[in-house]
């Protein structure tokens, strides 16, 4: 285990060296933020009947999720990665005696990890200095705050568990872009990153708590603000961790898979 | 046209990978889909967005996807022009006795865009009967205007964005705000921002000639300046202009960074 977690070490460091294309991310992504708030302001404004989600709760909804794009989104990838696999450089590693799944997990995890690090607090400062309407909220109490960070630990676990998926699913198709095209799209609705979850119909939302996506971005997020609070909470990461442990199983069955019946044709 | 003869080889290459082309144009497809899915659920909890209906903002959201597709589908050379930079390939580009803008239109044809193109026709046809507007032919006519518009303006958004490559080498990340910025901020008629963003957009970058200023023609809220408002996404036509002057400019300053 220590191997991996140095992996994951290295990985960080390295990931850590690309700040200026950080904040060029940072301004997109505090752009991209703002941009969502003010289209959902103007339908707060113009509803007669009180939305299901107050408009604080909404903002950090915002906010958060652009400060932690590189943790929850399922288009963050590995290009190196992608292509190593369908030219052939993943059969170096295939001869190194690691497990090539955790070796996997720990550098796609320590990316993500290095990627939000750096955006992270600007976005979040900016956004608790903003004018009134849009000013980032403080977290809904201590607990609340305490709950978020483990959820959203969990959320960084569990996305990667997902993007897994992806990885092994190049094997199969060589060409990522059309598969992880669709892969990452529904994700991205799924897990509320297009429209948040409270705003949906009833049914999509119970519909959704059936699915892992939910519990990447939605749990963490309506944690911090109190929208998912006391038993619920609780519950809620329960299932995320439940959810974890079943990814990782069967990502780990399927790379065995798939790798039985690699062919790597010469190199 | 010489045109025609880079589009057809570049469309042969992709077709080398059959499988791969076939799953992005679906993936286009849902991206598309996916984002106007958003609108339509927003709608079933609101009724009405600043006063604009469901069947309006989906019309301006299907404008503005068809102009983004057609802009990607062609224009796609610009959008990864910094590789032509890096690669040191533009130098060979200038040596050729053909004009600069032609060839880097060549390098590359999105054909997978028609999957997002067909999803936009879809909306389009389907925003079109939703509204409350009577159609006729006149109304037709700045429809079709309108994407032309939105084509050329967002053509000269990629062709700025590639000039700056010319200075920086790097491409930069920020031009993705006029880019997928734009086609966001412009799926919703721009009176429901904020002024000073609706000015931007409508005087700096002109979004506006093909979002708002027509829509407000459309759905017959342009009482007496009927034909003024039918007429502005000529107008947005205009800014590919100063692009092209600006771009004529980065070529000049152009140093290689050698091979």
């Amino acid at each position: 285990m220590r191997v991996y977690f140095s992996m994951f070490k290295m990985r960080l460091i390295a990931g850590m060296q690309y700040r200026a294309a950080a904040w060029a991310g940072v301004a997109t992504q505090f752009f991209w933020g703002f941009m969502n708030l003010m289209v959902y302001q103007a339908f707060y404004a113009s509803s007669g009947t009180e939305p299901p989600m107050p408009w604080p709760q909404l903002v950090s909804y915002i906010w958060l999720r652009q400060a932690f794009l590189a943790i929850v989104m399922l288009w963050v990838r590995d290009g190196e990665l992608l292509r190593g696999i369908a030219d052939g450089h993943v059969a170096y590693e295939l001869c190194r005696p690691y497990d090539l799944f955790k070796t996997w997990f720990a550098r796609l995890s320590a990316m993500r990890v290095s990627s939000a690090a750096m955006r992270c607090v600007p976005i979040l400062t900016l956004g608790f200095f903003l004018p009134a309407q849009y000013r980032m909220p403080l977290p809904a109490g201590f607990g609340a705050l305490g709950l978020f960070l483990l959820s959203l630990a969990l959320s960084l676990l569990l996305v990667t568990a997902i993007s897994m998926f992806i990885y092994i699913l190049t094997f199969i198709t060589l060409s990522p872009i059309g598969s992880m095209l669709i892969i990452t799209v529904a994700a991205e609705f799924l897990q509320g990153s297009l429209i948040p979850v409270p705003l949906m119909p009833e049914p999509l939302q119970r519909f959704l708590d059936f699915l892992p996506f939910r519990y990447t971005s939605d749990l963490p997020f309506r944690i911090y603000s109190g929208g998912i609070s006391g038993y619920d909470a609780l519950l809620q990461t329960g299932v995320q961790i439940l959810w974890i442990v079943v990814l990782l199983l069967l990502g780990n069955a399927a790379l065995k898979r798939v790798l039985r019946r690699v062919v790597i044709q010469g190199g | 046209m010489i045109y025609f003869k880079y589009v057809r080889m570049v469309i042969k290459s992709f077709m080398q990978y059959r499988a791969s082309f076939w799953l992005t144009m679906i993936g286009q497809f849902f991206v598309s889909f996916f984002a106007f899915l958003g609108i339509y659920l927003m709608f079933a909890r609101f009724d009405n967005i600043a006063g604009w209906s469901f069947g309006e903002v989906a019309l301006c959201f299907g404008v503005v996807q068809t102009a983004f597709a057609v802009t990607e589908c062609f224009a796609r050379g610009f959008d990864i022009f910094r590789d032509f930079i890096k690669q040191g390939t533009f130098d060979r580009i200038m040596l050729r006795p053909r004009s600069t803008i032609l060839q880097v239109l060549g390098s590359n044809f999105e054909l997978s865009r028609i999957g997002r193109l067909a999803q936009s026709f879809v909306t389009l046809g389907l925003a079109a009967s939703w509204m409350d507007a009577d159609w006729n032919a006149m109304k037709a006519v700045t429809l079709i205007f309108m994407i032309v518009s939105g084509v050329f303006i967002f053509t000269g958004i990629f062709i700025l964005g590639a000039t700056v490559c010319f200075f920086t080498v790097e491409g930069l990340e920020f031009i993705n705000i006029f880019t997928d910025g734009g086609r966001e901020i412009a799926s919703y008629p721009l009176t429901i921002y904020a002024k000073w963003i609706m000015r931007f957009f409508t005087f700096i970058i002109p979004f506006g000639c093909f979002n708002y200023l027509p829509l407000m023609y459309l759905t017959g809220r342009a009482e007496g300046r009927e034909l003024l408002y039918m007429l502005t996404p000529l107008a947005g036509i205009l800014f590919i202009a100063p692009c092209l002057g600006v771009w004529r400019l980065g070529v000049r300053r152009y140093l290689s960074t050698g091979n």
